[in-house]
């Protein structure tokens, strides 16, 4: 007799007909990819390395038995909220250009009905793409996964001001904070002025994002240059990052770089990171990685897009959360 | 005071706002992929029944609310006065009729109910999901009507008015739902 759980605990919560469909989802993904020549990768789950990024916490462990045994010395391992620093390696090492990987994936702190601590994603990387034909090969990965049409592509500036009305590069944080009242968009009264981005997501994620992708998939390029992750900058005006994201039913799907290959870029993005998530409260991670050498080394240009897998098989399965995809979500895992 | 953190955020915790009691009936959690999280949160006033919409980013938080529910029996009402007594200490608590809200309706002398205390004082009272009432008063129905369809108001033993099938007479035991003051069938007995 097990102690502790109730006895449905041990039994999925998705059924068999979702888990087969999951199954030949992967199937089709990994087919879409052979097809074209990308060579199917692996890189490691657990890394000294990890991505650096406000808003992203990842899980870590250290080589270790007892706890007692962890010192601000010892060296952290990190769950991978990505497999990007991996990906972005071997494309510095020469070899075919053109890769891809399913793997899981961990975020702390994500659990909600479209988000699950650990979760499956899809990483492609082409060496010679630009935002416009790396979104091309999204657009046809969309189409062969949903069957309905090539995403229209919309900049962020035309979405935000189609349906916030005010021009999300210019506008000033208290002007954004204005147009949140007037639109009676509850915020967090912790959420302050000097965080324009902030504003920015609240804004997108109340009424910009739902509306988008409801009759046929979009993808918004051209992000804020303060948003750009790991992406290039494109001067402008407006200044923006060649970063794009596909959404299908509001749900945001894909997100896509055309590659930042500037060591001492990432090195100032970096850091930058790190001070914010100090002043969040939050622990600094580490800001020597070899992606960084990998980038001394030459990275090619590249264009590379990370798909949230769980979420493909939640709309295709006409699914409400991701507990009826996962077999086993977050709370029985 | 204790707090909680937005990562202990769910369904039906009790919280405190400006020295209120609220439940979290609703927590959605929202996050672009490479922005601020955010918990759209629902939350209930456990004293007047309104609803608020709360939006929280990570590490915000929130009070704790202290809150107790207890069994308690009803004793008397006197005027605006319910007078109620805790099943296990024996303590005795007065609520307004504000307070007891639609419960009035259904509370008979020694009927067992959930009280909410916050911080020691009675906030709520909530009566058996279903009470079984004597019918004071109502307009003869049409003899041998027994269709459920035709209905008329009746007032009973507490005083309060329900809808009754035509058939229903003075005198008559009615089983009613108190979660949605529906009357559900005659009875025997209670």
């Amino acid at each position: 007799m097990s102690r502790g759980y109730p006895p449905d605990d041990f039994r999925p919560t998705a059924s068999w007909e979702v888990l087969r469909l999951r199954a030949e989802l992967l199937r089709s993904i990994r087919r879409f990819f052979d097809e074209r020549g990308f060579l199917e990768v692996e890189t490691p789950v657990l890394s000294g390395d990890t991505v650096v990024d406000r808003h992203l916490d990842p899980f870590w462990t250290a080589d270790v038995d007892r706890q007692e045994e962890i010192t601000p010395q010892t060296r952290r391992y990190f769950l991978q909220t990505s497999p990007e620093f991996g990906m972005k390696r071997l494309l510095a090492a020469g070899g075919p250009g053109a890769i891809y990987q399913v793997t899981r994936v961990f975020r702390r702190g994500e659990w909600g009905p479209l988000h699950n601590p650990e979760f499956t994603m899809v990483e492609w990387y082409r060496v010679g793409d630009n935002l416009k034909t790396g979104m091309a090969l999204l657009g046809d990965l969309c189409d062969r996964l949903f069957h309905r049409g090539t995403p229209q592509v919309q900049t962020y500036g035309e979405a935000f001001s189609r349906f916030v009305g005010v021009d999300p590069h210019s506008a000033s944080a208290k002007e954004l904070r204005q147009t949140a009242e007037k639109m009676e968009v509850a915020y967090p009264t912790s959420l302050s002025l000097d965080d324009r981005d902030g504003w920015l997501d609240l804004l997108w994620s109340e009424k910009v994002q739902p509306h988008l992708g409801r009759k046929e998939p979009v993808i918004i390029c051209d992000y804020p240059a303060s948003q750009a992750a790991l992406a290039i900058i494109r001067e402008g005006p407006p200044r923006v990052a060649e970063r794009f994201e596909l959404f299908v039913d509001g749900i945001e799907l894909a997100n896509g770089y055309h590659e930042l290959r500037d060591p001492d870029e990432l090195r100032r993005r970096i850091s930058t990171a790190n001070a914010q998530r100090v002043n969040d409260g939050k622990s600094p991670l580490p800001e020597n990685n070899r992606l960084l050498a990998a980038m001394e080394a030459g990275l090619p240009p590249s264009v590379g897009v990370a798909m949230g897998f769980d979420r493909v098989v939640m709309i295709r399965a006409g699914a409400k959360s991701l507990r009826e995809v996962l077999a086993f979500p977050f709370d029985r895992a | 005071m204790a707090t909680y953190n937005t990562s202990e955020f769910r369904k039906g915790l009790k919280v405190q706002l400006d020295g209120e009691p609220y439940l979290m009936i609703e927590c959605f959690f929202v996050k672009p992929g490479k922005g601020q999280a955010l918990y759209k949160c629902k939350l209930k006033n456990l004293i007047r029944n309104t609803v608020l919409d709360r939006t929280y980013k990570s590490g915000d938080t929130i009070e704790a609310a202290d809150i107790e529910e207890i069994d308690a029996q009803f004793l008397y009402r006197q005027g605006d006065q319910f007078v109620f007594m805790d099943s296990n200490s024996f303590e005795q608590y007065e609520l307004t009729k504000d307070q007891v809200d639609e419960a009035w309706k259904y509370l008979k002398e020694g009927m067992s109910c959930t009280m909410l205390l916050f911080n020691g004082k009675p906030i709520s009272v909530t009566p058996p999901n279903h009470v079984v009432l004597r019918v004071e008063y109502c307009e003869p129905g049409a003899r041998g009507n027994t269709a459920t369809n035709v209905t008329k108001p009746c007032t009973v033993e507490t005083g309060a008015e329900i809808t009754v099938p035509a058939f229903v007479e003075m005198g008559d035991l009615i089983k009613v739902d108190t979660r949605t003051g529906e009357y559900i069938e005659r009875v025997k007995a209670e």
